[in-house]
């Protein structure tokens, strides 16, 4: 092949999108489910996505373990690290009020950051594409295996979760704190458990989405907070709370992405995404699928 | 009371105890020559700070075991401005001011260098920077040297011209270009777009992205729609690796050939690239590749007697910006046995040194250049095998 048809390369940009996009989204979802329940932004969410790569990094190269117990074994320690974090930090805080909070979250991320920086040092890591490294080619366009995990991974991910939250007790439990916390206490729900909850499955799926993306887009200590940030951005254009709003969000933000660095130009891309951020805010402020 | 006075004379004792020690040493010694230096051996830039105050602790120690300077041990006063220019020039401020230092080097970064050189006019002190922007050097309104600094990198256009050269060599004449839109990026494409016309070269694409994006797969479709020769990436970070992978992905590797910049020379960027980074050339400084260097280059001696001591020190090894420290101090050292701590005598010292053979490149300084090196002080460089090969 020579060279590249504008068809392909459009189909090309498209790939790209999708998959940036739904790691924006996994980790807009993780903000939501904080979120609903404690109206607390986690500025600590693309730190989670850091710690799920570099902890599986840890597993596979400094412990040897097979990549797939790495990964296991990554997330249950995310959520276990989400679960601290709540107990240490927010919970001891009984009445304080959402700025303090917020605050407390940005500094976990700059610790989760220390921490992991001084065990792992400042140098990029990898990880073993889960399914070889071979480039499927489909209409003109390569795609990396590692990419289609990704884009699934993803949608699995978002369909356990509303699972979980509209079939199973917990979950509904969960649900219920959000809509109104005080009526859920009287109605015999452990709200203080259901925000440590909210806290470990948020971590879990940030750890879920670092170790996919990690063999492909590799990973350090620092990458939390960008992650942070475009995961922001994608759950309130998808409106803060709403879990479809958030793969939504996460899309629309990676798709503009791609298409405006192919497009037009690859050095303004970044103000393309935060053009669709103050537009959809301008037009309806709580975001597409946001409650009035 | 009877507290108070206990301990008001003990530390009295103290202060006697050590007054006599350092009068002691003071006899059986010449008075030390004393440097200053600042790096960002933490923060943002720590890359390039550590290696270089380690690189400086190293040779202290070993210039003292030696005997020193002309008998003067030799001492250099660091500091760590913490990749922040504003602790930078309150560190050089302290150097001058309060440590008396007889001259400067360091620091890391262009961008702190600029905002630190006036003190070394002001104050008339030498300073040799260890970061590569020119303007470092050369007053970008007058075009003149600036007379009291110095810098040992070489400059980004030397990077590009010896990749340019390479490429008429090989034939190529129409090329794409994707930087990345940091300092060092946005630099090294002024030059690319710069001496392209010099070297006979047809830029076709110009791609950009930003230090923490994390996939070029869509700048590179766009490179491969545009029917280049080869693809220079100017870059540092992970996303060079990336941008390596992502070549090989998407068949590019196929229709045209990938240049890094000098910042891709870190044999575990080639680890990281897990294969594909197999037939890259980049230029490289000859520090890094000392062992592949004929034994006929008279640079390969030192740099790998400073390879070898590094490694038994530190367990870890060199990088490229420990030499530039490397470069800078011996300089400093070389100009202190010659003429004495004589500020302006140093800086003079310093103009006319010729044939100085450091870990960079051999020096040829002039009132007119201060740096001193020229494309030659890179070498081009293939990987191949997992390694660092020289490229013909």
């Amino acid at each position: 092949m020579d060279s590249i048809s504008f068809a392909s390369q459009l189909f090309q940009y498209l790939i790209t999108g999708i998959t940036v996009g739904s790691v924006y989204g996994l980790v807009a979802l993780g903000f939501n489910i904080i979120y609903n329940s404690t109206e607390i932004i986690n500025l600590a969410q693309g730190d989670f996505v850091m710690l799920g790569g570099m902890s599986s990094v840890f597993f596979v190269s400094v412990l040897h373990l097979p990549l797939a117990i790495s990964i296991i074994l990554a997330i249950i320690f995310a959520f276990i690290v989400g679960a601290l974090f709540e107990r240490v930090a927010i919970w001891p805080l009984k009445n304080a009020n959402q700025v303090t909070l917020i605050l407390i979250t940005l500094a976990g991320s700059l610790i989760l950051e220390g921490i992991v920086m001084l065990i792992m040092g400042k140098d990029p890591y990898t990880l073993p594409y889960f399914t070889g490294s071979k480039t499927i080619f489909l209409f003109g366009a390569a795609i990396s295996p590692q990419y289609i995990w990704v884009i699934a991974i993803s949608a699995i991910t978002v369909a356990s979760m509303s699972y979980f939250f509209n079939k199973t007790i917990t979950g509904k439990a969960m649900k219920a704190c959000s809509d109104n916390p005080f009526a859920a206490s009287l109605m015999g729900i452990p709200v203080k458990k259901m925000i440590l909850l909210s806290f470990a499955i948020s971590a879990l799926i940030g750890a879920v989405a670092g170790a996919a993306i990690t063999p492909s887009l590799l990973m350090e200590y620092d990458r939390g907070p960008m992650l942070t940030i475009k995961g922001f951005a994608a759950a309130i254009i998808g409106g803060l709370g709403s879990f479809g709003g958030a793969i939504i969000g996460g899309l629309i933000l990676g798709i503009t992405e791609a298409l405006f660095a192919g497009l037009i130009s690859s050095g303004y891309k970044d103000a393309a995404s935060l053009a669709i951020l103050l537009l959809i805010l301008f037009i309806k402020p709580q975001g597409i699928f946001g409650k009035e | 009371m009877s507290k108070i006075f206990k301990n008001g004379l003990l530390v009295f004792a103290a202060i006697i105890l050590s007054s006599l020690i350092f009068a002691t040493n003071g006899y059986s010694k010449k008075k030390p020559y004393v440097l200053g230096a600042d790096f960002s051996i933490t923060g943002r830039a720590s890359f390039l700070g550590d290696p270089e105050a380690k690189t400086v602790t190293l040779l202290v120690d070993q210039i003292n075991k030696k005997g020193g300077i002309n008998g003067h041990p030799l001492k250099v006063i660091m500091y760590d401005d913490e990749s922040n220019t504003t602790k930078a020039r309150l560190n050089f401020e302290r150097l001058i001011k309060k440590d008396h230092v007889i001259a400067l080097f360091g620091p890391s970064l262009s961008g702190i260098s600029l905002a630190v050189i006036d003190l070394a006019k002001r104050y008339r002190i030498p300073l040799i920077s260890c970061a590569a922007s020119y303007k470092i050097v050369v007053n970008p309104r007058t075009g003149k040297a600036r007379k009291w600094v110095f810098k040992t990198p070489q400059s980004d256009s030397m990077a590009v011209e010896k990749i340019y050269e390479f490429m008429k060599k090989k034939g190529i004449h129409k090329i794409a270009i994707i930087t990345i839109t940091t300092g060092f990026g946005a630099s090294g494409r002024s030059q690319l777009l710069k001496y392209a016309p010099k070297y006979d070269i047809k830029i076709v694409a110009d791609e950009k992205y930003g230090p923490k994006d994390t996939d070029m797969s869509v700048q590179l479709t766009k490179i491969k729609g545009s029917g280049a020769q080869a693809l220079v990436n100017w870059s540092i970070g992970p996303s060079q690796v990336i941008v390596t992978r992502q070549w090989k992905q998407l068949g590019l590797s196929k229709q045209m050939l990938l240049f890094q910049s000098h910042g891709f020379g870190s044999k575990r960027n080639i680890k990281l690239a897990e294969g594909a980074a197999e037939g890259v050339y980049l230029p490289l400084g000859k520090v890094n590749i000392g062992r592949i260097l004929p034994a006929s280059d008279p640079q390969k001696k030192p740099i790998m007697a400073y390879i070898r001591s590094y490694e038994k020190r530190y367990h870890q090894p060199i990088s490229s910006f420990g030499g530039h420290a490397y470069d800078a101090l011996t300089l400093l050292v070389d100009a202190l046995k010659a003429v004495g701590p004589n500020r302006a005598k140093i800086r003079n010292y310093l103009e006319h040194k010729k044939g100085y053979i450091g870990m960079h490149g051999i020096f040829n300084f002039s009132p007119t250049d201060h740096n001193g090196l020229t494309k030659d002080a890179f070498e081009m460089v293939v990987v191949k095998n997992g390694d660092w090969a020289i490229a013909h």
